[in-house]
């Protein structure tokens, strides 16, 4: 993000609304994120002129045109590239990439590790419902081992990836993660990926009610939330659970985190572990919690460590440095030259 | 021994050894004291794909021919007047192009019977029948270089690195040329390392003083081809890459616009992305993105926020861009594609020249996607082809695929020098906020051009939302229906059709109107056409030549000018791609003659073919100025 001037007056979410009508299907899990977001952009002060929302292809890619910013609807897999030239020509634009887990890591996979190796300033959004909605209902990269789909009639075979493992191990300096129905959850992710200078990447567990319906169920349903979610704080000890007495241990001896509870086996609030924002080796641990059953998936902000600089200050600085101290036509006109009569 | 200097109207010398002989660099020094002298001149540097394969071999022979004369030179050359060969396996590959009775000059310190072996000689060529139809002169370079360079102390292997610095001295010397360019720029390149500095010049001077003083089997004889009569004006040498740069540096400037260049290396057109990354000064961006697909996107990217996008690549990158230029298309923003063509399909030749990217440019894409197709004909003009792209693109808001290729791109020519300030602006101007009661339409037209107008991020009140779906015309948003989706395609044709109307007449390089033969080209063939044409109107034959730079839209009165002739005959490095174009458009028998060697045509090739369809007898090689032909 950047620093701008916020607008004289403070605006709405109606100033952010498009008149164009929302084409997803009804009960997507999309419509909930969008909301927030028309929610949360006047609350962070942005202004519609200098916000800019990129996309590539698929349902989530939609996105653009139902915000009254800028907006580029962009080709299959490739906002990453598209977003950073934008920050390229002019890096004082808020940019904000709209992907899904086909579109951001199946065929636009290898743009976004760049994008998030090179840390370039942009604010990436990928809505991951483990499926291919808008092609009609294929596995994704991110669905589950056995997805019964068109393309897998006998259920896919291939391993699954993490996006935030791929997005920390691409080099990401910020991950995140949210899920759409969470209202009062996800503004917060929006306000923290915002307001990170760099590479902020968010993945937001959304419903396709379509074709992968309720495939977070087991996360995100009301009666599990509780114990089957992490909620992390910068600081806070990593405690969840209906009755707020489980929590997140390191296990030296398996290097593994583990789920315990407080009062049995002697655990205290001393073992469990405090979250660190700016510890890469415990956001990726933390990335793949939840992976075992017992284990609660991590939401919040699992990973924040700003770089100094950001990619495209980084590219104008080098350019400023040189320019004007030359012109065209010293170019041209330096060297061995000579003079026809 | 002494010898008188001949005068000669030009020469054409090819210098050929391994890859790390260093005979790039031998040519482009040559070239320079060649060029300080006023003769005119063009380059053929002729490498493998290989960065260094192995010695002695004869595919790792890389070579560099240049014609140069005291008249206008538009070839390479079509045979070698003059071949310096390191090893047998240069020997090997390029004798047979040297014209009988040429000077071949051979070190013969490299005939070593395992460099024999490696070139496929069962025993040296040197002093058998094999080379009678030459005048050979086989000098131990490698023994003379190292005595050359024995004071300064370096090892055998640093040592006999200097000798193409010896073979140069002595080419010079022939050619009367000077040293002290050469000089400078030993001493600029080695400035940190002054003893490998003092032993190249070392070396230059000894091959220098080897052909005013030696004894040898064949007397030597001296040359001098002196200045061009040429247009006055400051010139230096420049090649394709360097004013294919420069021009898009200046195209930007005059729209008034950012570049942002988006480019993934792939020869040859990496040049063009070292040479604008070395422009920081002008504001140029570059981004050397982690593929072609990238870097096209991000062009697309920073033509959307304002600037003027722009990539560059070669036929398997243009490929793989495709579907961004058609939603630079949809999207109508402003991009520059440059293709430097090389050999295809697939990987092809890398490294070798080819214009088989014709059908590409103009058809390549899903759909019905129209956009501009320019080409350049010569490493001089890149400059203002390029900033001719650059005005197409932003003045109707459309990619522009600008076709160079792999010949031009490394070739070097004189250039005189442009008036910069006397360039035409083409100053861009972005949609601003819309007054009290009015919205900003981003599909709304300019009724002459067809071009949309320009909204950019950072402007209150021109917000919007563009993509690659179909929109509607009257408001440029999302629109399915049937009878738009017609006028939108009907509208994207008319608009790059019109640019008709925006660019000059088609000319007539040589001829008249209405002769018995048009021969019509487009690109690098320009020279082996030129002098093709030149020489068949000496022998009286109804000739003419046409050029065609604008490949889509043609100038509007290509048909009427191509059916007032008789035959025409079209020369191609491919295998008839304009040809089929201009059938399709005009319905005229365009007859093809195509080469696709990976190599430019010879003017004979294209003498011979006039002969053939205007009837005339083939005679062989022209004497007029056509040397070496």
């Amino acid at each position: 993000m950047n620093e701008m001037t916020a607008p004289a007056q403070k605006l709405t979410i109606k100033d952010f609304t498009s008149d164009q009508e929302v084409r997803w299907c009804p009960g997507c899990g999309d419509y909930a994120i969008l909301k927030c977001m028309q929610r949360t952009l006047p609350e962070l002060g942005a202004t519609r002129e200098n916000t800019v929302f990129v996309s590539g292809i698929g349902c989530s890619s939609r996105f653009p045109y139902y915000m009254d910013t800028y907006g580029f609807h962009t080709i299959h897999g490739r906002a990453p590239a598209v977003a950073t030239g934008v920050k390229l020509a002019n890096p004082e634009l808020d940019v904000w990439m709209i992907t899904g887990d086909g579109d951001g890591l199946s065929i636009g996979g290898n743009h976004m590790m760049h994008v998030l190796r090179r840390d370039v300033d942009i604010n990436i959004l990928l809505f991951n419902n483990k499926i291919y909605g808008l092609t009609k209902g294929q596995y994704s990269p991110t669905s589950d081992p056995g997805t019964k789909a068109p393309s897998t009639p006998q259920g896919s075979i291939d391993s699954p990836m993490n996006p935030i493992s791929f997005a920390l191990g691409s080099g990401a300096r910020f991950a995140a993660r949210t899920v759409d129905t969470a209202q009062k959850h996800m503004p917060g992710v929006f306000t923290r990926a915002h307001g990170f200078k760099g590479a902020s990447f968010v993945e937001i567990l959304q419903n396709c009610i379509v074709y992968n319906d309720a495939t977070w169920a087991d996360v995100t349903a009301k009666p599990v939330v509780k114990d089957k979610q992490l909620l992390l704080e910068d600081g806070e000890k990593m405690i969840f659970g209906a009755e707020d007495n489980k929590g997140i241990r390191f296990n030296a001896r398996t290097f593994e985190l583990e789920v315990v509870t407080i009062g049995e086996s002697g655990i205290t609030d001393g073992d469990i572990l405090t979250h660190d924002e700016s510890n890469l080796q415990l956001a990726r641990m933390l990335a793949e919690l939840g992976a075992n059953p017992g284990e609660p998936m991590a939401m919040g902000v699992l990973y924040a460590d700003p770089a100094e600089t950001t990619y495209a200050d980084a590219v104008h600085a080098q350019v400023d440095e040189y320019k004007g101290k030359r012109s065209l036509k010293d170019m041209i006109y330096s060297g061995q030259t000579w003079k026809v009569q | 021994m002494t010898s008188e200097i001949q005068v000669l109207e030009s020469a054409v010398v090819r210098f050929a050894g391994d890859s790390g002989d260093g005979m790039q660099l031998t040519g482009s020094q040559f070239t320079s004291s060649t060029a300080l002298e006023g003769s005119d001149l063009a380059t053929f540097p002729d490498f493998p794909a290989e960065i260094r394969a192995p010695v002695g071999t004869t595919f790792g022979v890389s070579a560099f021919q240049i014609n140069f004369g005291a008249r206008s030179i538009k070839t390479v050359g079509d045979q070698p007047d003059v071949l310096i060969a390191m090893n047998p396996a240069a020997l090997k590959t390029n004798l047979g192009n040297l014209r009988s009775g040429g000077l071949l000059v051979v070190d013969s310190g490299a005939f070593t019977k395992r460099n024999l072996q490696k070139a496929g000689y069962e025993e040296s060529p040197l002093g058998t029948p094999m080379l009678d139809d030459y005048q050979v002169i086989d000098l131990d370079v490698s023994r003379l270089t190292l005595e050359a360079v024995k004071e300064y102390g370096l090892g055998n292997k640093e040592a006999l690195r200097c000798k193409n610095m010896w073979t140069l001295g002595l080419t010079l010397w022939m050619f009367s040329r000077k040293r002290e360019p050469v000089v400078d720029w030993l001493n600029r390149k080695f400035a940190k390392k002054p003893e490998i500095a003092a032993s190249n010049v070392a070396a230059l001077n000894a091959g220098h003083a080897f052909g005013e003083t030696a004894e040898l089997n064949v007397s030597i004889k001296r040359y001098q081809i002196g200045a061009n009569k040429t247009e006055p004006g400051l010139y230096r040498t420049v090649t394709g890459s360097q004013a294919l740069s420069w021009g898009i540096a200046a195209g930007g400037e005059l729209a008034g616009l950012n570049v942002v260049l988006g480019s993934y290396p792939i020869t040859p057109a990496s040049p063009i992305l070292h040479t604008l990354s070395g422009m920081k000064e002008m504001g140029i961006v570059t981004f050397q993105a982690e593929d072609e697909i990238a870097a096209i996107c991000a062009a697309i990217g920073a033509s959307y926020a304002g600037s003027l996008g722009v990539t560059s690549s070669s036929g398997p990158g243009i490929a793989l861009k495709m579907e961004a230029m058609g939603l630079a298309i949809s999207t109508e923003l402003p991009l520059v594609v440059i293709n430097s063509q090389r050999g295809g399909p697939s990987t092809g030749l890398p490294t070798k020249t080819e214009q088989s990217d014709l059908y590409q440019a103009i058809y390549g894409r899903n759909g019905d996607a129209p956009l501009p197709v320019i080409a350049t004909r010569s490493p001089g003009d890149c400059f203002e082809v390029a900033i001719e792209a650059c005005r197409l693109a932003v003045k109707y808001m459309t990619p522009v695929m600008l076709l160079t290729d792999g010949f031009i791109a490394n070739a070097a020519e004189p250039w005189m020098l442009p008036d910069l300030d006397a360039l035409e602006p083409f100053k861009v101007e972005f949609a601003e906020t819309p007054g009290e009661g009015e919205t900003y339409n981003p599909f709304k037209r300019d009724e002459t051009t067809l071009a949309r107008n320009w909204g950019i991020p950072g402007v209150p009140g021109t917000e919007h939302r563009i993509g690659g779906i179909e929109k509607s015309f009257d408001t440029g948003h999302i629109s399915y229906d049937a009878d738009n989706h017609q006028k939108m395609t009907d509208t994207r044709f008319a608009k790059i059709d019109g640019i008709a109307n925006d660019i000059p007449l088609q000319n007539i390089e040589q001829g008249e109107e209405g002769s018995t033969l048009a021969v019509v080209g487009w690109g690098s063939t320009f020279g082996p056409i030129s002098e093709a044409v030149k020489a068949a109107r000496a022998d009286g034959l109804s000739v003419s030549h046409i050029h065609i730079k604008y490949l889509n839209p043609f100038p509007r009165n290509l048909g009427t000018l191509l059916k007032g002739y008789d035959k025409i005959l079209v020369p191609e490095m491919n295998a008839g791609q304009l040809k089929t174009v201009l059938r399709d458009k005009f319905l005229i028998d365009a007859k093809p003659l195509n080469q696709v060697s990976g190599l430019p045509f010879k003017i004979i090739d294209i003498l011979s073919a006039i002969r053939a369809e205007v009837g005339a007898p083939d005679t062989g090689v022209p004497n007029t100025d056509v040397k070496g032909a």
